[in-house]
């Protein structure tokens, strides 16, 4: 049989097996390169020195000791919570409702601060109101996981309409009952001193508890027995089952771990951070902490790093916002153009094209 | 009798976006991709058509009202396109994991409307709205007919955007269950392998029906800027609304015509506080609509028909050389 004489396609994609370490972080340092560059040349659209923009990006985050202490400010729940979020990830359950469990800590705190302050000596109130913090995100992070585990109901959305109902609950307690008597506008008071965590350096101690979260994590995920059977739900579920596995049990743990870290947070922001409960309380850390944790690939430490990274882009973004009226917006909008460069040089490390005529057999 | 007449509306006005998001939703998980962008996408497509009307008016002096719509939907319809496309490379060309990819877009989506949104008002140096012959437009009803008692409130007094939602809506139902192209693409979300094997070319079919997907979207989210906020940019104006008509492509179990009944059902729910006032606070009140999404999901999930399943592939990207 005579046909047309099939010729090889211009583009063939072939698995590597492994690229070396070296050129692999080349290639991911090359297209951060690359969003920053697809960044400033938004900035000169828009009639600006994408040069002086970042310059003054990370000067207004980083130069002064204020600005300093505030992108620290920044950096610890965003870390925390990413921390949080690592273990349901590794998983490949979906949670995207940190930002849902950090309000529900947030709110569990606040009812301490504003209730029992004059009742409790200072540090045991501290204490109770972490450990409520901590209780009310794991309970909040458990229900999803409750009927993901049992039926199998998608944890996305699940997880994603969770953050909108407590923040309707946020809002009702500050229209509410919680509401300041003193303000006409609707505000929750200022914490009592005793309910506020005491500062190091400048900065309230939610640092120290942040870090050491990134040293525990780290060792979880990489030498415990439960950080082994995350590992193996998350790539294989069947596998997990067949090897005698609860993995139901496993889901449920995972999640209460993971809503509880991120409910501490919220209780870090409360009582550390802004000093009250707001609407605002959890601002979007929840998502930004997805972009965090999948960046350092779920590696506790690499999140400490781009954690930073994230928090000086949204300190500086305010500095541009006074000096070249770029809206503050504009750290969104980076962060999502370095996550789709981020996303997409994977696969230059994963994979190899090979070109027309390059003459390597077909295997 | 007039109150229930009043809640449909609303109703339907309510439920409009939702319509959008739905419906490009499930063309795009047809093919196996699931796009969690649809928030993002809404905020650009928002965004777009805002500014393609404020600009025409702008550049004209006196707008007409029809054509203001036209380059409204063209506008919104490209940047959702837009939006989508970047998924679409990430997720087909680069095999990135679709669910970071989506969240991701999210986030860029919703930084773009918000940013650009700031952007017009910094240029304007006040609110940018859109003028009154523009506005009335994108509220007008049916003429004639519209003035007709009940009837005419109840079918032909809605936006034009309205129409076109549920036409995209059946459009997408005829192409999906009666057209070559249509059987086509549901074979590619559900066996991408079987269906390259078929000669049908899977990068294509996923490509279009993500980027025709994602421009839908983009119009509910400039309905809400457009009507329900009437032409005027208001930062995080679409707060969740994508996220719904995620949801909502569950209930509707991937079927555009039942998209038509989920997003009226919830477009009453989100509206129903100022028409059954039961005494509960207003901030609970809000949170209706996904209290429900959450007992509903948890329902289909109990009940798991056989029927009411996802594309088989979706969620994965296609690998030919791994077959």
């Amino acid at each position: 049989m005579s046909g047309a004489v099939h010729q090889e396609p211009l583009v063939r994609i072939a698995k590597r097996d492994s690229m070396p370490r070296g050129k692999a972080w080349g290639v991911r340092g090359l297209s951060l390169l690359l969003a920053l560059a697809a960044g400033g040349l938004l900035v000169l659209v828009l009639g600006h020195n994408p040069l002086a923009v970042y310059g003054d990006l990370v000067k207004g985050a980083l130069f002064t000791k204020v600005a300093l202490r505030e992108t620290v400010k920044i950096t610890i729940p965003l870390l925390g919570t990413a921390l949080a979020i690592a273990p349901a990830f590794k998983m490949k359950f979906w949670n995207i409702g940190a930002e849902g469990q950090i309000m529900a800590g947030a709110i569990a705190s606040t009812y301490f601060a504003l209730f029992w302050a004059d009742r409790l000596p200072g540090a045991a109130l501290l204490m109770v109101m972490a450990l409520a913090a901590i209780a009310a995100g794991a309970l909040w992070g458990l229900l999803p996981a409750v009927f993901k585990a049992k039926w199998g109901t998608n944890e996305t959305l699940f997880t994603l309409m969770l953050n909108y109902i407590i923040l309707g609950v946020e809002k009702y307690f500050q229209n509410g009952p919680w509401k300041a008597p003193t303000s006409s506008f609707p505000k929750i008071a200022m914490f009592a001193p005793a309910a506020q965590l005491p500062k190091v350096f400048g900065v309230h101690i939610g640092w120290i508890i942040v870090l050491a979260a990134t040293v525990l994590m780290f060792l979880y995920l990489r030498y415990s027995k439960q950080g082994y059977e995350i590992y193996v739900v998350g790539e294989s579920e069947a596998t997990a089952r067949y090897a005698g596995m609860n993995v139901p049990k496993i889901i449920m743990r995972t999640m209460l771990l993971s809503g509880g870290l991120a409910g501490l947070m919220g209780f870090l922001t409360v009582s550390g951070a802004d000093g009250t409960l707001t609407e605002n309380t959890a601002g979007g850390v929840g998502f930004t902490a997805i972009t965090v944790a999948w960046l350092a690939k779920l590696n506790p430490f690499a999140m400490v790093a781009i954690a930073f990274g994230l928090a000086i882009l949204q300190k500086g973004s305010n500095t541009i916002q006074t000096n070249f009226k770029i809206p503050a917006s504009a750290s969104e909008v980076l962060t999502g153009i370095l996550l789709f460069f981020m996303l997409g040089c994977e696969f230059f490390i994963n994979y190899r094209l090979i070109f027309r005529g390059k003459g390597e057999n077909r295997g | 009798m007039d109150k229930v007449l009043n809640f449909l509306v609303a109703a339907v006005l309510a439920g409009t976006p939702l319509l959008f998001g739905t419906a490009g939703e499930v063309l795009t998980e047809k093919s196996g991709n699931l796009n969690l962008g649809v928030e993002g996408m809404m905020f650009m497509g928002g965004v777009a058509g805002l500014a393609g009307a404020y600009y025409y008016e702008q550049a004209v002096g006196t707008p007409i009202g029809w054509v203001a719509i036209l380059i409204a939907v063209a506008c919104a319809f490209l940047c959702g396109v837009l939006g989508a496309l970047i998924y679409g490379f990430l997720t087909i060309t680069l095999r990135a994991n679709q669910n970071v990819t989506g969240l991701a877009l999210t986030i860029f989506g919703t930084g773009f409307g918000n940013f650009f949104g700031e952007v017009m008002h910094n240029s304007v140096g006040s609110y940018v709205a859109v003028c009154d012959v523009t506005k009335n437009a994108f509220s007008a009803g049916i003429p004639v007919l519209s003035g007709l008692p009940v009837v005419g409130k109840l079918l032909f007094s809605y936006n034009v955007l309205v129409y076109l939602a549920i036409a995209v809506a059946l459009g997408l139902a005829w192409f999906l269950g009666r057209t070559r192209k249509g059987l086509n693409l549901i074979a590619v979300g559900e066996s991408p392998a079987t269906a390259d094997a078929a000669g049908i070319n899977v990068t294509v079919y996923k490509y279009l029906s993500t980027c025709i997907g994602g421009g839908i979207a983009g119009l509910g989210g400039m309905y809400i800027v457009m009507v329900t906020c009437s032409g005027v940019w208001v930062h995080n104006c679409i707060s969740g609304y994508g996220w719904l008509a995620v949801a909502l492509v569950i209930f509707a179990t991937w079927s555009p015509l039942r998209s038509i009944f989920c997003a009226l059902v919830f477009g009453g729910l989100s509206v129903l506080r100022y028409y059954l006032p039961l005494g509960i606070p207003m901030q609970i009140y809000d949170i209706l609509p996904y209290v429900v999404t959450v007992i509903v999901l948890v329902a289909i999930s109990m009940r798991n028909k056989r029927e009411s399943q996802p594309p088989a592939s979706l969620g994965s990207a296609y690998f030919r050389e791994e077959r």
